[in-house]
C-alpha cells in the first residue's frame, strides 16, 4: 500500500468524524442522539453498538449492491433489501453475541433492538454508495473505513452531547424552555463548535 | 339513534383527523422524525415535497398494514410492516426521481431514509396494527399533515432568515441581509428549539415535552429498560 492511498485512508476517516459528523452535521441518528445520551455510560454503549453494526452492515451491504443487484438491474431494490439485511444483522449480532460473549451482551445487547430504526446505520451504507458513484477510487476498503469513522464520529457528538446534558440538569432554567427546548438550543451551541473544523481536512491533503 | 351513532362516529373520524395536526403533532409534541425534519426544511419548496412523499408513505402503509393486521403474526411484525413501508417509500422514489428530479436531488438520502422515520413505524405500531382500514387512512393523513405543516413553518422561517426568501421570492432582501447561519445545521438545531417551545407553550400542558414521545415508538420497551438502568446508576 503506498503512501497516498494511506493519506486518503486517514482523511476519510479524519472527515467523517470532523466535518462530516453524522449527527452534528448530517442530521442522522437524532433520536438516539436526543433520546439516550443523558448519562456518560449509557451514551458510550450506545455508539459502541452503533459502530459495530455500521461496519458490519457496510461490509454485507457494498458487496451485495456491486455484485447482486446492480449486475441483475435491481438497484431500485435498494432501500426495500438494505433495511431488511440490516433487520437481520442486527438480529443475528444479538443471539450470536448472547451465545458466545455474554458480558459483551450485558452491556451491549440492549441497544441492539434501538439500532435497526436508526437512520444512521441506513445513512451509512447508502451515502458510501453515493460516494462510489462519485468516485471511482472509493472502494470497499475506503467505505469500511468511512463507516467506523462515522461510529466514531457518532461516538464523539453522543459522549460530548451527554457531558452537555449533565451539567444541564443542574441549571436553572426557564419554564418555557424546560425540557427538549432547552437540549435542542444546546445541541445547536455544540454544532456551532463543529463548524470549525470545517475545511480542516482538505487542509490535509 | 342512529342518526346519534352517526355523529358520533364522525365526530370520532374528525378527532382522529385532527388529533395528529395540533393535539399529537409528531415533531413539535412527540418528538418523532427529527432528522428529516432538521434536515430537508433549509427551504421551504424542499419541506413540502418532504411532507407530502412521507403523507403517502404513511397513507398508504397505514391502510395496508391495517388490511393485513389479523394476518402478520405478532412476533414478526415489525420485520412486516418494515417491509411494507420500505415498498411504499420505493414507489415515491421511483415516482419523484421521474417527475421532480431536482426535489430528488435536494433530498437525497433522506428520502429512502423516509422508511426508518419514526411516525411511520409508529403509526403502523400504535393504531393501524389495531384499528380498522377507514380509521387508519384518516390517522395517516392527520399525521402526514401535522408532519407537513411542522415542516412547512420551519422551511419558512430558515429559508426567510437564512436566505431572505420564501419558495424562491424574495421577501426579506431590503429588510436585512440573511443570516446564513439558519441554513447550517445549527441555525436547524436552534429553530426547532424554539418552535418545540412554543408549539408546548400553546399547548394544553402548558409546557414543551420532556424526552421523544417514547409511547408511540416502537421500541419503546427496549427504551425503558434503559432509562430504568440510567435511574439505577444514578442513585
Amino acid at each position: 500500500m503506498d503512501a497516498t492511498v494511506i493519506k486518503g485512508f486517514v482523511a476519510i476517516f479524519l472527515s467523517a468524524i470532523l466535518t462530516e459528523n453524522y449527527v452534528l452535521n448530517k442530521f442522522l441518528g437524532i433520536c438516539p442522539f436526543l433520546g439516550v445520551s443523558k448519562k456518560l455510560n449509557t451514551a458510550m454503549g450506545m455508539s459502541i453498538a452503533v459502530t459495530l453494526v455500521m461496519v458490519i452492515a457496510t461490509a454485507v451491504t457494498w458487496p451485495l449492491y456491486m455484485y447482486v443487484l446492480v449486475p441483475n438491474d435491481l438497484g431500485y431494490l435498494q432501500t426495500i433489501v438494505f433495511i431488511l439485511v440490516i433487520a437481520a444483522i442486527v438480529q443475528f449480532l444479538e443471539i450470536a453475541i448472547k451465545k458466545y460473549m455474554p458480558p459483551l451482551y450485558n452491556s451491549l445487547g440492549i441497544y441492539l433492538p434501538l439500532i435497526t430504526t436508526n437512520c444512521a446505520v441506513l445513512g451509512v451504507t447508502m451515502l458510501v454508495l453515493d460516494k462510489g458513484a462519485a468516485d471511482p477510487t472509493f472502494g470497499f476498503s475506503q467505505s469500511l473505513v468511512n463507516a467506523f469513522g462515522s461510529g466514531i464520529g457518532f461516538l464523539v457528538a453522543m459522549v460530548l452531547f451527554a457531558g452537555v446534558r449533565e451539567r444541564l440538569e443542574k441549571c436553572d432554567i426557564p419554564h418555557f424552555l424546560k425540557g427538549m427546548p432547552i437540549t435542542l438550543i444546546a445541541a445547536s451551541i455544540v454544532s456551532v463548535s463543529f463548524l470549525g473544523f470545517s475545511g480542516l481536512v482538505d487542509g490535509l491533503l | 339513534m342512529t342518526i346519534q351513532n352517526d355523529t358520533k362516529k364522525k365526530s370520532g373520524l374528525w378527532k382522529e383527523f385532527t388529533k395528529g395536526i395540533i393535539k399529537e403533532n409528531p415533531v413539535l409534541r412527540l418528538m418523532l422524525g427529527c432528522c428529516a425534519f432538521l434536515a430537508v426544511t433549509t427551504s421551504a419548496s424542499n419541506a413540502i415535497g418532504m411532507g407530502l412523499a412521507t403523507m403517502f408513505v404513511l397513507v398508504g402503509s397505514n391502510a395496508v398494514i391495517s388490511l393485513l393486521r389479523n394476518v402478520i403474526s405478532d412476533k414478526i411484525r415489525i420485520p412486516a410492516f418494515i417491509t411494507v413501508i420500505a415498498s411504499f417509500v420505493t414507489i415515491v422514489q421511483l415516482f419523484i426521481k421521474a417527475y421532480s428530479p431536482d426535489l430528488d436531488k435536494a433530498l437525497g438520502v433522506f428520502l429512502p431514509l423516509i422508511v426508518v422515520n419514526c411516525i411511520i413505524l409508529g403509526r403502523a405500531e400504535a393504531f393501524a396494527s389495531k384499528n380498522k382500514v377507514i380509521p387508519s387512512i384518516i390517522d395517516g393523513l392527520g399525521m402526514g399533515i401535522g408532519f407537513t405543516a411542522a415542516l412547512l413553518l420551519m422551511g419558512i422561517i430558515r429559508e426567510l432568515l437564512g436566505a431572505g426568501t420564501v419558495f424562491g421570492l424574495p421577501l426579506l432582501s431590503n429588510f436585512m441581509p440573511p443570516v446564513v447561519i439558519f441554513l447550517l445545521p445549527p441555525g436547524g438545531f436552534f429553530v426547532f428549539g424554539i418552535l418545540v417551545a412554543v408549539a408546548g407553550r400553546l399547548s394544553k400542558e402548558k409546557k414543551a415535552p420532556d424526552a421523544m414521545g417514547c409511547a408511540y415508538c416502537p421500541l419503546s420497551s427496549s427504551c425503558t429498560q434503559l432509562r430504568e438502568i440510567e435511574e439505577r446508576e444514578g442513585k
